[in-house]
């Protein structure tokens, strides 16, 4: 790629993107081609990130383990749902996963725990989510009862409309009385201690 | 003097070439007493005094013949008196070194020649001459023994009728009477040493037990020691307790009450607080003191009361055995065996002194005998407390629940000894651990919160962030809540997840901990389970709000002693100061807005934890070396309310210590303490006049607070009531305000004095304190003495005059002495009864309170009408403040000088006082240094001249010399006492002599050339009477 092709790109990226500034655009653009090239001489011919390249940067770089959670995330970045990550959609989610606001972060969570996409985070989804949290007691009759028990604690705490499920206004409000719930169901945003 | 000397006087063993006397207390005291008679008998019996021995006493004398002057011919190595006898025999003969006296006169003048060297002298005359009486009076004398010694007399002055024999007779009654004396004196001395004896009460217990067991005829069930260990002197308390007299402790089981803990010490025997679940003794004494075992046991059981009787021939005849085996001797020959008694029982008090010694320095909490060497020098200390806490840091994070007791009970004794602080004083008592019984009714929170412990110890980082949160939505500030956390073992975990790299787990753990550790018992175990070191580094964390969590966590849990110093000793205090400095950080700009609240908030919540650290006096030291005043001084010009609190709080704290204060100076913090006076926040109002309220004691405080105009606010503020601390600090301020007195004049300007006037009634006492105080200070001029009179504020003082809070009478008695000033007052008071009320205070146990309060009654004696009578009225009063001359507190004792001069103004009075002694124990007081007393005393002494023979008396009382001594003093004050003093005493001859023979006259010529008028001429006057002494005694002599 020439230079004057990726001075261009910097700057429509820039224009768009809220939390980064020039400098840095232009890097993470050097850096995602660099992660594409590495991807071409392995499999030939790609069209960007694709999951696996992806999970391995959530793996390596931000320290995620959770194979669901880091699907999930990877949804989140691939906006147009094409299976690839492109540099815009690199970009924006970075600027997001990074340096994004709570509401912001609220909302790209709240996607990433919705797992089918209906905009509520059912008892089922919870559940799901939360299954490997629990150390096993080998003594216990039902293993899942703990993680059942965990559901409804959390659905208590953040369920406000009693419906039993979690609308995005229960979880905004939920959030915004306690931050720490933002990464409730798993970590899905960078750790701060890194 | 025979008997005496014969018997009494403690000899050392001979063998020695010849014996010498042994330097002990008592032999000290009787030669002591030989030397006032034979001084004293020139004036006393002048007759008898020429009287001329039958052999002379001779020694060998220390004495240059060059200290002799008129009335003895000098030669260099000879001495002869002028006076001599019939045959022309000088009566007293000195060649060096040997000296020959042969009257009483010559001994008194050689004497008062030996002057400091008497004692010697007076030792080697005894030793010279073994049997003194035989030598003044005759062989013949001496065969007079006890009780003949009348007849002997008698028959003697029939015998031979003539002048020469009757004085000899009358020495011998008078030497009689000074044996009398003599032994009368040790007596007392020796009378004073027989407390009950470890032996006798051993033998009482061991009778006792051969008399218990099972059974109904037994007196006891039983008996026995608390400790089968008996030190060499018989006790068996440790060497601790031994300093206080106590022997041993027993058990007693009774047949009817309980078992018994009884101590027996040597003022006798009484029940103590039994022993505690440690297997410790709990010394303290419950009850009265009986004078023996049997005595104490037959009134708190009956049983043994009866028993005793059936059986008290028996155990009588025992007994009487028991003591008999000892006795048998001292019986036959008493007067020898208490002369060997004497030396024997100075030996144990001897050693006792050496225990004590090492136990004086010992601190109120007893510690095992190992350590309390240790605690001697503070040093030393150190390197102990040093060691103990390296142990403390090591074993506490394990968890187990008894260790954690161990290490708590050593880290607690350490800080009891190292810090000691005024404030300290809240909430330093273990509060009682009540864990919740098993099943007892557990609320169902208990069951919930014990199923979230459990998800917080086996859950991954999200489980546990839920359950945090989850467990945060119960009420913490429940007591059923915070005690359930800790008895699910929820608090070790708490404490596990902040050693972790989860911030979030960190975070949530610590806004629980921060809630739950507002219990005294949840503190305490988030100390033994090791929890404050991990706060501590957690406190350099980059994440601001973990850092604030922290803080605000400490800030709760150090409210008690161990975990102060435990912050203390982890380098928490730097850490602290540290975040103070983080408000400096956001004048960076890039920071925003959002992060800029957020630094206040670590600076807020670092003051918040030093406020509760503060309360230590290592801390307030390691607050200030870190840093920390101009920080803090810094954050004080910053307007965030809640901010303002702890930092004032803190320096408010802080400022009971000098180099505070004079920081507190340096940094110009005075001015915005004045500034936040004006605040809206009571509290912050209350912490700022607490803090001007420390400062205040320095004058240049003072004029800073009133240049910052700091004195409206004040008084403005003692308008509102309400609020009674704030009230007791606003006081507090005013009162240290007013020690300056153009603060009392912008006081009395707002009308602050009225106002403090309206709350002497219906105020808490330490509200009171301080408005006494503030008032005392006030009325030290005259018109406020009025503003207080026409406000109606003498009848509210004098009524509290009869409270019982030391500090509050210290204030009352000043404020109503101040008051009495004015005459007009002084009446108001002499009707209230007030002058009474003080002179009552006068046998208050506190010394401050009874300094105060005859400081007080000077000006109310002066004042008063008919003060002379109405202080006769006081049954006992004069004799009481007589007595108070004893006293060892200097402030005292001048206080009571300062009222004797006052009450020395009326001859009636005077003469009552001299009855009760004024004279020798003014006179005893002469040997001091402090000024103050000096300036009183000679006040005193110069009133008291004004009676009969007193000033004789003086002399006699050897208070002259001293005095003289007093003008070589500094003090202006003294000066000018002193020489009215020896003006009065200077027409007296004798004194005269001794005014000069210690140099007076130099002293007083100086004198005459000061500005002081009354100086002047009380030194002129002195001089005068000496001077006129000596024109007549030359006269006397030519003509």
């Amino acid at each position: 790629m020439n230079r004057k092709k990726l001075q261009k790109l910097t700057d429509t990226l820039t224009k768009n993107c809220k939390h980064f500034n020039k400098f840095e655009v232009n890097c993470l653009i050097r850096l995602y081609y660099n992660l594409v090239g590495d991807i071409t001489e392995r499999q030939g011919t790609v069209n960007g990130l694709d999951r696996n390249a992806f999970r391995n940067i959530l793996h390596v770089t931000f320290g995620m383990t959770d194979d669901m959670i880091m699907d999930r995330v990877f949804r989140g970045f691939d906006k147009d749902n094409d299976g690839n990550v492109s540099v815009s959609e690199w970009v924006y989610g970075l600027s997001l996963f990074l340096r994004g606001t709570l509401e912001e972060k609220m909302k790209y969570c709240f996607e990433v725990f919705d797992l089918n996409g209906d905009g509520f985070i059912s008892k089922e989804e919870m559940f799901h989510m939360l299954k490997n949290s629990l150390l096993k007691q080998p003594s216990e009759e039902d293993p899942d009862e703990g993680i059942k028990d965990l559901v409804e604690i959390t659905l208590k705490k953040m369920d406000n409309d009693h419906d039993g499920k979690l609308s995005f206004s229960d979880y905004e409000q939920a959030v915004r009385e306690e931050t720490l719930l933002l990464e409730a169901f798993g970590p899905c945003l960078p750790d701060p201690k890194k | 003097m025979g008997v005496a000397l014969g018997r009494l006087v403690q000899w050392t063993a001979p063998g020695h070439g010849t014996r010498v006397l042994e330097k002990t207390p008592l032999n000290e005291a009787i030669l002591k007493e030989i030397i006032m008679f034979a001084e004293s008998f020139i004036y006393k019996h002048p007759q008898e005094a020429k009287y001329v021995f039958v052999e002379p006493l001779e020694w060998k004398t220390d004495l240059n013949p060059s200290a002799f002057e008129s009335g003895y011919v000098v030669s260099a190595t000879t001495v002869k008196s002028e006076e001599s006898d019939e045959n022309g025999q000088p009566l007293l003969f000195l060649s060096v070194p040997q000296i020959k006296v042969r009257s009483f006169g010559q001994l008194s003048c050689f004497l008062l020649i030996a002057k400091d060297t008497k004692l010697k002298e007076a030792q080697a005359c005894i030793e010279g001459n073994r049997n003194p009486v035989a030598k003044i009076l005759g062989l013949d004398y001496n065969t007079m023994k006890e009780e003949s010694s009348i007849l002997n007399i008698l028959d003697k002055i029939t015998k031979d009728n003539d002048t020469e024999s009757e004085i000899k007779m009358k020495i011998a009654i008078l030497l009689k009477q000074l044996d009398v004396n003599l032994l009368n004196h040790s007596l007392k001395c020796i009378s004073l040493e027989i407390p009950l004896h470890p032996a006798a009460v051993k033998n009482d217990i061991e009778l006792l037990k051969r008399f218990s067991g099972k059974g109904e005829q037994t007196v006891l069930e039983s008996i026995k020691y608390t400790s089968d260990y008996e030190y060499p002197n018989g006790c068996r308390a440790p060497p601790w307790r031994q300093i206080l007299g106590e022997i041993c402790y027993v058990l007693v089981k009774p047949h009817d009450v309980e078992t018994l803990c009884i101590t027996c010490s040597e003022e006798g025997v009484f029940l103590n607080g039994g022993k505690t679940d440690d297997e410790e003794i709990n010394y303290e004494r419950k009850g009265v003191i009986y004078k023996d075992l049997v005595t104490c046991l037959k009134e708190k059981s009956a049983k043994f009361s009866e028993n005793m009787s059936k059986q008290k021939t028996r155990f009588n005849e025992e007994l009487q055995k028991e003591k008999n085996k000892p006795n048998e001797t001292p019986k036959k020959e008493a007067p020898g065996a208490l002369r060997k008694a004497i030396p024997g029982s100075d030996k144990t008090m001897l050693e006792k002194n050496q225990i004590n010694f090492g136990k004086s320095n010992m601190i109120k909490r007893l510690e095992p005998s190992l350590n309390w060497k240790t605690t001697i020098d503070s040093k030393e200390v150190s390197i102990h407390e040093e060691r103990h806490g390296g142990r403390v840091e090591k074993s506490a994070p394990s968890v187990s629940a008894g260790k954690a007791q161990l290490i708590r009970k050593s880290g607690e004794k350490v800080e009891e000894i190292v810090s000691e602080s005024s404030s300290e004083s809240e909430e330093d008592e273990e509060p009682p651990d009540h864990r919740q019984e098993a099943n007892a009714d557990l609320p169902s929170e208990y069951w919930q919160i014990q199923k979230l412990v459990k998800y917080l110890k086996g859950g991954n980082q999200t489980a546990t962030v839920i359950a945090l949160c989850s467990m945060k939505d119960f009420n913490l500030a429940q007591e059923t809540c915070q005690l359930a956390i800790r008895d699910v073992g929820g608090l070790e975990v708490l404490i596990n997840l902040l050693d972790t790299d989860e911030v979030k787990c960190k975070i949530g753990s610590l806004k629980i901990l921060k809630e739950i550790s507002h219990n005294p018992q949840i503190r305490r175990n988030i100390v033994d389970l090791g929890g404050l070191p991990i706060m501590v580094n957690i406190l350099d964390s980059p994440h601001k709000s973990l850092k604030c969590l922290a803080a605000e966590t400490i800030a709760n849990v150090a409210k008690f002693r161990r975990a102060r110093w435990a912050v203390r000793h982890h380098g928490g205090i730097t850490k602290l100061v540290a975040l103070l400095d983080c408000a400096q950080n956001s004048a960076e700009p890039a920071q925003s807005s959002l992060y800029d609240a957020r630094d206040v908030e670590v600076a807020r919540c670092g003051a918040l934890a030093l406020w509760s650290c503060s309360k230590s006096y290592a801390n307030k030291e390691a607050i200030r070396k870190a840093g920390g005043i101009p920080l803090l001084a810094r954050l004080l010009k910053t307007s965030h309310e809640n901010m303002l609190i702890p930092v004032v709080g803190t320096l408010q704290e802080c400022a009971s210590e000098e180099n505070y204060r004079a920081a507190i100076k340096a940094e110009r913090i005075i001015e915005n303490l004045v500034k936040n006076l004006n605040s809206e926040n009571e509290q912050l109002q209350e912490h700022c006049a607490m803090a001007i309220y420390q400062c205040a004691e320095d004058e240049e405080t003072r004029d800073l607070v009133r240049m910052h105009g700091g004195l409206k606010p004040l008084a403005t503020l003692l308008n509102n009531t309400d609020n009674k601390e704030r009230l007791a600090a606003v006081t507090g301020a005013i009162w240290k305000c007013s020690i300056s007195k153009e603060n009392v004049t912008k006081f009395r300007e707002y009308k602050a004095i009225e106002t403090l006037v309206g709350l002497l009634t219906d105020q808490p006492e330490e509200v009171l304190v301080n408005v006494v105080g503030a008032l005392g200070e006030c009325c030290q001029e005259y018109e406020n003495r009025v503003i207080v009179r026409k406000c109606g504020g003498i009848q509210p003082l004098v009524n509290l005059l009869v409270g019982i809070n030391q500090a509050l009478l210290v204030n009352v008695t000043k404020a109503v002495g101040a008051c009495a000033v004015e005459p007009e007052n002084m009446m108001i008071i002499d009707r209230l009864d007030g002058v009474r009320l003080l002179w009552s205070l006068l046998k208050n146990p506190h010394p401050d309170v009874k300094a105060s309060a005859a400081w007080a009654l000077c000006p109310c004696i002066q004042n008063a009408k008919d003060a002379g009578e109405m202080v006769r009225s006081f049954v006992g009063g004069l004799e009481l403040v007589v007595n108070l001359l004893k006293s060892d507190n200097k402030e005292v004792l001048a206080s009571v000088c300062a009222a004797i001069t006052n009450i020395a103004k009326d001859q009636e009075n005077l003469a009552v006082i001299t009855d009760h002694g004024v004279v020798p124990l003014l006179s005893k007081l002469a040997n001091t240094n402090n000024d103050k007393l000096r300036r009183h005393l000679a006040e005193a002494i110069s009133c008291c001249c004004m009676w009969g023979r007193n000033r004789v008396a003086f002399g006699e009382n050897k208070a002259v010399a001293p005095l003289v001594r007093y003008l070589k003093s500094n003090d202006a004050n003294v000066h000018r006492a002193t020489a009215q003093a020896l003006y009065q005493l200077s027409e007296d001859a004798d004194n005269c002599i001794t005014m000069h023979e210690n140099g007076a006259v130099k002293l007083l010529l100086h004198m005459v050339g000061s500005p002081d008028q009354d100086l002047q001429e009380a030194a002129a006057g002195c001089i005068s009477n000496i001077r006129r002494l000596a024109l007549a005694t030359e006269k006397a002599r030519y003509t």
